[in-house]
């Protein structure tokens, strides 16, 4: 690192006393799974699997646990060597800690005393237990949303990034089209079901539509503000050097409308998971809201936070990609303070 | 001053008039006649709002007059030519681009950039700033940002360079620094360049010929020759009489009320 530190000799010393916090309230949860009599009735049973490993709730709870603590061990180790990732992952520690207390406490209330209202609040270990019954059919479901969303989704950014530029390069599409790009923007997409259920030749199809009208709409809208706010002299200064209307499209509205476009983009991004959700809980052969769905008909609670957790996850890591994206392409912007 | 005595730039009784915000007609220019050598520096000086930039914007085509003709090589200009490089107040660069991508802005508008790509390298090392390829303008200072607003124009090897007060938002060190570095460019490249600014000192410095303009109605009041050679002592005599000259020239010009007497 080319930053000038003042020295302290202390840094590592307060590294080492403090990342184990970021464990051991796992550590903690484990222990309370493994040694808190089960006092409530619970039926733990034994889930076999190929290749002849055996499996109750319990253990793969604690197996989750585990795979938290050496998570979090690794990312230890990897911010040892970096100032600011240590900061980062200093400042994280206390979240940890607490974490592993209220699993393990959840644990208790949950599964140990069964102190919480049955069926719909079951312990971590029941939530894992989903896994165990019916991983497959889980991953199947996830897949299914996956590729929903990733289908409506694109499909939607890449027209209203389309419908944007034309909205926001000619004078005539923007007069036409822009009030009822915003006439109908303001329309939750999910209330086009009906005609979208009927219109369409399958479930997938018209949960796809959904999807993207609602991408559609924040995307174009975003696109075209970038666009029509390009100030007057970067096109000047580009009609000096030669350019012709192309290169002012493509090279100087577009990229001034870069961060635009991911403002529509996160905020499609938001509305498209409630879309996917709805559309999946109203109408759908599968994905993780048909899984809530069915769970629920059968009471089966623990199922429904299983779902979620995967939600939570898989939408985690969408967020986290297109962030990704977004951070390379805007790369330019990094340190700028806008005025 | 130019060796040879061919016209470049040919400016003919051209007027142009706007309407301002409050919808007052206010004549630009008002029968504006100028011709400009090839290689020659000329400056155009003025206070604000006497046409100074709307015959820059007239020269580069980005604005056309309402009556008279402004030629380049005795051909008309209709509009925007690469052969014209404008150089704006603010520089204008793209903030999404490198430096260098800057730089390169006008060959790859051009669609030569294949075959040209050494240019930007080379206008890099005349503008001092190896080492700065790879930074976004908001990485760099404003007189680093102007240079390379000055680059990004000469590589498409314009017949002029027009300069819209190229120094004006600059501290006075970077702005003579600038200033020698624009003499530099001058000399490599024998561009025509016009400079549109407000600084009697700038002017002096750097031009062969200084075209004093008055406003309402935007006109050319007079031209003067620079008779001394570069480079320019911006302290010496010679120096000072020419600046105490125009000043002068400026102070008529803006028709102010002379003092009758003083307490």
């Amino acid at each position: 690192m080319s930053r000038t530190r003042l020295p302290n000799k202390y840094a590592n010393a307060k590294f080492l006393l403090r990342t184990p916090f970021a464990l051991a309230g796992f550590a903690v949860a484990i222990l309370v799974n493994r040694v808190f009599p089960q006092i409530a009735n619970v039926e733990i049973i034994d889930y076999e699997f190929p290749g002849g490993a055996v499996l109750n709730m319990n253990q793969a709870y604690q197996l989750v646990l585990l795979a938290l603590i050496l998570l979090y061990l690794i990312a230890g180790v990897y911010a040892w060597f970096d100032p600011d990732r240590r900061v980062r992952y200093l400042n994280r520690v206390p979240f940890r800690f607490a974490m592993g207390l209220a699993l393990a406490a959840w644990d208790i209330t949950g599964t140990k005393l069964l102190m919480l209202p049955q069926p719909f609040f079951p312990g971590p270990a029941k939530i894992i237990e989903s896994f165990l019954m019916e991983g497959d059919y889980i991953l199947q479901n996830t897949l299914y949303s996956l590729r929903l969303f990733a289908v409506g989704f694109l499909v939607g950014v890449v027209v209203g990034v389309g419908t944007g530029i034309l909205i926001g390069w000619f004078a005539r599409v923007y007069y036409w089209v822009f009030p009822v790009l915003k006439l109908t923007g303001v329309i939750p997409a999910v209330a086009w079901m009906p005609f979208a259920l009927t219109l369409f030749p399958t479930p997938f199809s018209a949960a796809s539509f959904l999807i993207v009208i609602c991408a559609w709409f924040p995307v174009a809208f975003a696109t075209a503000r970038g666009i029509t706010s390009t100030p007057k002299s970067h096109f000047e200064v580009a009609r000096t050097l030669g350019a012709k209307t192309s290169y002012l499209v493509f090279h100087v509205a577009i990229p001034h409308a870069m961060p635009n476009i991911f403002t529509g983009i996160s905020t499609a991004n938001g509305f498209a998971f409630t879309t996917l959700v709805m559309a999946e809980m109203m109408g759908q052969p599968g994905g993780l809201g048909y899984y809530i769905n069915a769970s629920k008909v059968w009471s089966a609670y623990y199922k429904v936070f299983a779902s979620i957790l995967v939600m939570a996850i898989l939408f985690s890591l969408i967020m986290w990609a297109i962030g990704a994206i977004q951070g390379r392409v805007l790369r330019w912007q990094r340190g700028l303070i806008h005025e | 001053m130019s060796n040879s005595n061919q016209v470049l730039l040919g400016i003919e009784n051209v007027y142009r008039t706007y309407v301002d915000d409050d919808d007052n007609k206010v004549e630009a220019l008002f029968d504006v006649s100028l011709e400009v050598e090839k290689g020659e520096f000329v400056t155009i000086i003025g206070s604000s709002g006497c046409g100074k930039t709307t015959l820059l914007r007239l020269i580069a085509g980005l604005d056309k007059p309402l009556s008279g003709e402004l030629t380049i090589d005795g051909k008309l200009i209709t509009g925007t030519d690469p052969g014209r490089g404008y150089v704006f107040q603010q520089g204008g660069l793209f903030p999404w681009l490198s430096v260098e991508k800057n730089i390169a802005t006008g060959l790859k508008a051009r669609g030569v950039y294949k075959q040209e790509k050494d240019l930007v390298q080379e206008y890099i090392d005349l503008i001092g700033l190896q080492g700065f390829e790879k930074a976004f303008p908001h990485q760099i200072s404003g007189g680093m940002a102007q240079r390379v607003a000055i680059a990004r124009a000469l590589i498409n090897r314009p017949a002029a360079l027009l300069l819209d007060e190229p120094m004006g938002a600059l501290d006075s060190f970077t702005r003579a620094d600038l200033q020698d570095k624009l003499l530099e460019l001058w000399a490599h490249d024998k561009t025509t360049m016009i400079l549109v600014t407000h600084d009697i000192d700038e002017a002096i410095y750097l031009s062969d010929r200084i075209v004093i303009m008055t406003p309402r109605p935007g006109r050319i009041s007079e031209i003067l020759t620079v008779p001394f050679p570069r480079p320019r002592h911006r302290g010496g005599v010679e120096f000072l009489t020419m600046r105490g000259t125009i000043l002068e020239k400026l102070h008529l010009a803006t028709a102010l009320p002379q003092p009758e007497y003083k307490i």
